[in-house]
C-alpha cells in the first residue's frame, strides 16, 4: 500500500467498516452473490474506495478461493479500505449477523421454518435478489466488453454453460480458465517469454 | 477444550474444501458433520439447510454456527465459525496481494482478467438458478409444465426491481425490503 493510501486511514474507517459489513451481511440472502451489488453500492458508488473494475477483481479472487464468497469479499474490501486490520475487522463483522440470528432462532427454529409470513417475505425477496444480481452482472459485462477482447468475453458464456448446463465443478472451470489465459500469452509472445515475474 | 478444538479443525477442513460456495458445499458439510462426527442427525441437517435459506449469511457459516451452538454453546458457535471462514479469508488475501504485486507480469495480468470473466460467467449461472427458483419454484423446471408453474408475481417483482435498480439507481437494500413486502402481499 502506498503512503498516500495509508494516510487516509483514520479510526473512523474501522467503525464504518464494522457498520457497513454488518448491514450488508444482514441482507445476504439467496446464496451470497447479492453481496456484490451491496458492496458496490457502499464501497464503489458511495465511498469511492475502489472502482468497478477492482470490485470485479475482488469478486473473482473471492470466488476462486475456498469458503464463502460473501465473507471473502468482505475481507478483501476491508483490506482495500484499511489494510490487514481492515480485512480482519470486516470479516469478523460480516459473520456477526448470521451468528446472532442463528443463535436467537436455534431455540425455536421449528416455529421459524413453519412461519408463513417469513416464507412470504423470503419468496418475494428471492425475485428481488435475482434482479439485483442480473443488474450487477449486466454492468460487469459492459466492463469486460470494454477490453475489446473476444477471447475474454467468450469466457463468460463458456463458464456459464459449463457450470449451469453441464454442472462442471467451479474449481475446475476456474483452473482451466487460468490455464487458457497463460497458454494464450505464451502463444502470443511466440513462446520466447516464458517468464512469470 | 477438546471438543472446541475438534469443532475448529472440522470446520477448518469444511472451509478449505468448499470451493464454489452455495449448494455445492452441502455434500462436504454433510460428510463431516453428520456422517463422520455424528454431531447432528439427518433431520436436523435438513432443517439447517432450510434455515440457511431463510436467514442471511453463507450456508457454511450458518451450519457452523448452528452445529457449534448445539455441541458446545456460544463458544462452540464462535470457534466453529472462525474455523469455517479462516482458510477462505487467508487464501483470498494472499491471492489478492499476489495478483496486485505482480500486475506488471503479462501472465498474471491476463490470468486475472480471465478469472474476472470466468467468475462473471459463474455469477450468471447462479443468477439463472435463482431466477428459475423464483419463477418456477424449482431450479430444474419441467419444460411441459413450465407455463402452468410460472409465478407471475415473481416475474413482476423481478421486472420491477430490475427497472428501479437500473433506471432509478435505488439503494439495493431498499429494493430488497420492497420485494419482501411485495412477497407478503402476494403470497400470504
Amino acid at each position: 500500500m502506498s503512503n498516500e493510501e495509508q494516510k487516509s486511514i483514520t479510526p473512523g474507517i474501522y467503525l464504518w467498516l464494522i457498520a457497513v459489513n454488518i448491514y450488508i451481511s444482514m441482507f445476504a440472502f439467496g446464496g451470497g452473490y447479492v453481496v456484490v451489488p451491496l458492496v458496490r453500492r457502499s464501497f464503489v458508488e458511495k465511498k469511492k474506495i475502489f472502482t468497478e473494475d477492482e470490485l470485479m477483481e475482488m469478486s473473482a479472487v473471492a470466488q476462486s478461493s475456498p469458503g464463502a464468497i460473501a465473507v471473502n469479499l468482505a475481507a478483501l474490501s476491508g483490506y482495500k479500505a484499511a489494510g490487514t486490520a481492515g480485512a480482519v475487522i470486516s470479516c469478523a463483522a460480516s459473520v456477526i449477523p448470521p451468528l446472532v440470528i442463528l443463535g436467537i432462532i436455534s431455540g425455536f427454529y421449528d416455529l421459524f421454518i413453519a412461519n408463513k409470513i417469513v416464507a412470504a417475505v423470503l419468496k418475494g425477496m428471492q425475485s428481488g435478489v435475482a434482479a439485483l444480481i442480473v443488474s450487477v452482472v449486466a454492468d460487469m459485462c459492459t466492463v469486460i466488453l470494454k477490453e475489446k477482447s473476444f477471447f475474454l468475453f467468450s469466457l463468460i458464456p463458456i463458464a456459464f454453460i459449463a457450470n449451469f448446463i453441464f454442472d462442471v465443478n467451479v474449481a475446475l472451470i476456474l483452473a482451466v480458465c487460468c490455464g487458457l489465459c497463460i497458454l494464450r500469452v505464451y502463444v502470443r509472445s511466440g513462446g520466447h517469454k516464458w517468464k512469470f515475474f | 477444550m477438546e471438543i472446541l478444538l475438534k469443532l475448529f479443525l472440522t470446520f477448518l477442513k469444511i472451509g478449505l474444501v468448499s470451493i464454489g460456495g452455495g449448494y455445492a458445499v452441502i455434500p462436504s458439510i454433510h460428510e463431516e458433520v453428520v456422517v463422520k462426527a455424528g454431531w447432528i442427525g439427518e433431520k436436523v441437517f435438513a432443517d439447517i439447510i432450510t434455515i440457511s435459506q431463510m436467514t442471511p449469511g453463507p450456508l457454511a457459516v450458518n451450519t457452523s454456527t448452528f452445529v457449534g451452538l448445539q455441541i458446545a454453546g456460544a463458544a462452540g458457535a464462535v470457534v466453529a465459525t472462525v474455523g469455517c471462514v479462516f482458510c477462505g479469508v487467508a487464501i483470498s488475501l494472499t491471492l489478492y496481494r499476489f495478483f496486485q504485486k505482480h500486475k506488471e507480469s503479462v501472465y498474471i495480468f491476463e490470468t486475472l482478467n480471465g478469472l474476472k470473466a470466468a467468475s462473471l460467467g459463474l455469477i450468471v449461472s447462479a443468477a439463472a438458478t435463482i431466477i428459475l427458483l423464483s419463477f418456477f419454484g424449482t431450479g430444474d423446471p419441467d419444460l411441459k409444465t413450465m407455463k402452468e408453474s410460472l409465478d407471475i408475481g415473481a416475474v413482476a417483482i423481478f421486472g420491477g426491481v430490475l427497472f428501479l435498480s437500473r433506471k432509478r439507481k435505488i439503494n439495493p437494500i431498499m429494493l430488497m425490503l420492497v420485494s419482501g413486502a411485495a412477497g407478503i402481499i402476494l403470497y400470504m
